[in-house]
């Protein structure tokens, strides 16, 4: 009898949670479709959305400067053993420049973004929501979801992509840094061994999905903070589903959009 | 119920505010459940009540934050019920919002959050237009000395009077008050009862006043209406409100005299 109770109580609490992940789900589907809805209608806050790109690519360049630098610089010293073993150390300027330009740069810098810019919007909003701010701000004829959301996903749509052009120019520094001080390689060379593999398709894939990891940064954390409750329990529970959710989501679109990009490859 | 001989003439007055049979529900409860309520120009109407009777979203109603689920809701001629979003935004540059929380944009200095509404709403305004009515209503709520500063360095009075004066920047018609004195002491909480005085008489405005605080209701109110359970027990001048036998009446003054002695 009492294992049957438990069962129920286990069925019921398995179902409670899948509806309330579906609801959820639409819920962030409608938030996407109103983003979509209001960024072509006027006014556009050219001002804000500035605003939002000095926030979201300046605030963040010491950082993404020092984990790009690092990433090169490690994943060269790392790899070396490996590939001298084998003969094969010349490779590394070419290895090195590929798997940061197809993957490092693109995911680390995402996940910083994710991280730093992620947790601010989600906090920031989430706070505004809780002490009526929002609503303060509809009552002056202002649009909210326009001035605080759209603005905030189009900075970080627009803003990753070139900080992923950046960490990638900075992770393949610390690499050139390495393989200079091992091998005494002139900057020039390296550089031609680091793009000899590299094609436009790399850079320009690893471009659009930053683009495409920058929405999605930007999307859930406004939702986040947009919707959240509860007070300050309510803001710190959106600050942190922001950067939870941010990361888990980029992980899965960049196992989709390498098998995707791979295709091409071929 | 008794009526005030003022509140007789003023019904030939223009009624601006007209709450009829109004319900709204959150899930299963009930908060607001049939109130009606009607203000004319010019009047101060006070709504009393204790916490979660629904006072706050009466005014949201009002404000258009919130839907009612059922009823009718004029606002300065526009039916809250079908009025588009283009409409609603230029009502609400005729209503001021005084939240109790006062709302003030935290990443914003206080000159910012008054020139906020005007800036992104009057965009023909000069610099020098938007400096002059920064500093009448900073004068008028008495802060001018405050301009530059952020709002956390701001004690609970002065954010309640820059909450009231980026309100009073657009100068709306109607101005609705959600606990203008709540977590106040007293001597600042009857410096924002005069300064409500004030705002009515200089602006000419048409007020809501939510609160609990019976001070607060008998010195800025000219008629006072008494919410419980989502209803409005009784509505009429203050004295007649209190001289009321019922009993939920005589508990809620009985209770603020025990607490505010």
């Amino acid at each position: 009898m009492n294992t049957e109770t438990g069962q129920t109580t286990q069925r019921a609490g398995i179902l409670g949670g899948l509806r309330d992940f579906f609801a959820g789900m639409y819920r962030l589907y409608k938030f996407i479709v109103q983003f979509f809805k209001q960024v072509f209608i006027p006014p556009y806050e050219i001002r804000e959305v500035i605003n939002q790109c000095y926030e979201v690519g300046c605030k963040t360049l010491p950082l993404i400067t020092l984990t790009g630098f690092i990433t090169g610089l490690v994943f060269t010293k790392q790899s070396r053993p490996s590939l001298s073993e084998f003969g094969a150390a010349s490779w590394l300027p070419s290895l090195v420049t590929i798997a940061i330009v197809r993957a490092l740069a693109p995911l680390v810098t995402s996940l910083i973004v994710a991280g730093k810019v992620g947790s601010n919007i989600g906090a920031e909003l989430g706070s505004m929501k809780v002490s009526e701010q929002i609503d303060a701000m509809e009552m002056t004829a202002t649009n909210p979801f326009k001035f605080l959301v759209v603005t905030r996903i189009l900075a970080c749509s627009l803003m990753l992509p070139l900080l992923v052009l950046y960490s990638g120019g900075v992770g393949i520094l610390g690499s050139y840094l390495n393989v200079h001080t091992n091998e005494l390689t002139s900057f020039r060379g390296f550089m031609n061994d680091a793009f000899s593999k590299i094609s436009f398709l790399d850079i320009f894939s690893s471009v659009i999905k930053s683009a495409v990891y920058g929405f999605t940064v930007g999307v859930i954390s406004c939702f986040q903070g947009y919707n959240a409750t509860n007070g300050t329990v309510g803001v710190g529970k959106a600050a942190n589903q922001a950067v939870v959710i941010s990361m888990f989501a980029i992980f899965l679109e960049e196992t989709v959009i390498v098998q995707f990009v791979n295709s091409f490859l071929r | 119920m008794q009526k005030n001989p003022d509140i007789q003439n003023s019904q030939a007055k223009e009624t601006i505010i007209s709450v009829k049979n109004v319900y709204k529900a959150f899930g299963t409860l009930k908060v607001l459940n049939g109130i009606s309520l009607d203000v004319v120009r010019g009047e101060n109407v006070v709504v009393l009540g204790k916490s979660g009777s629904g006072k706050s979203v009466l005014i949201k109603i009002i404000a258009g934050l919130l839907k009612a689920d059922k009823g009718d809701v004029n606002v300065l001629g526009c039916d809250m019920n079908t009025i588009s979003n283009k409409d609603l935004q230029k009502l609400r540059l005729r209503i001021g919002f005084s939240f109790q929380s006062s709302a003030l944009y935290d990443s914003m200095t206080v000159r910012e959050n008054l020139e906020f509404a005007l800036v992104r709403n009057k965009p023909q305004l000069s610099r020098a237009d938007i400096d002059k009515a920064v500093k009448k209503v900073l004068d008028d709520v008495q802060l001018a000395g405050s301009i530059e500063q952020m709002p956390s360095e701001l004690s609970g009075g002065q954010t309640k009077r820059i909450g009231i004066a980026r309100t009073l920047i657009l100068e709306p018609e109607i101005m609705l008050y959600d606990e203008p004195t709540a977590g106040l002491d007293p001597v600042t909480s009857i410096e924002i009862n005069k300064l409500m005085n004030k705002v009515k008489d200089e602006y000419k405005t048409t007020s809501i006043i939510i609160t609990h605080d019976l001070t607060c209701a008998k010195t800025t109110g000219d008629r006072v209406a008494m919410l419980y359970d989502g209803k409005f027990l009784r509505q009429g001048s203050f004295e007649e409100v209190f001289q009321s036998d019922d009993v939920r009446i005589k508990n809620f003054y009985d209770y603020n005299f025990i607490t505010n002695p």
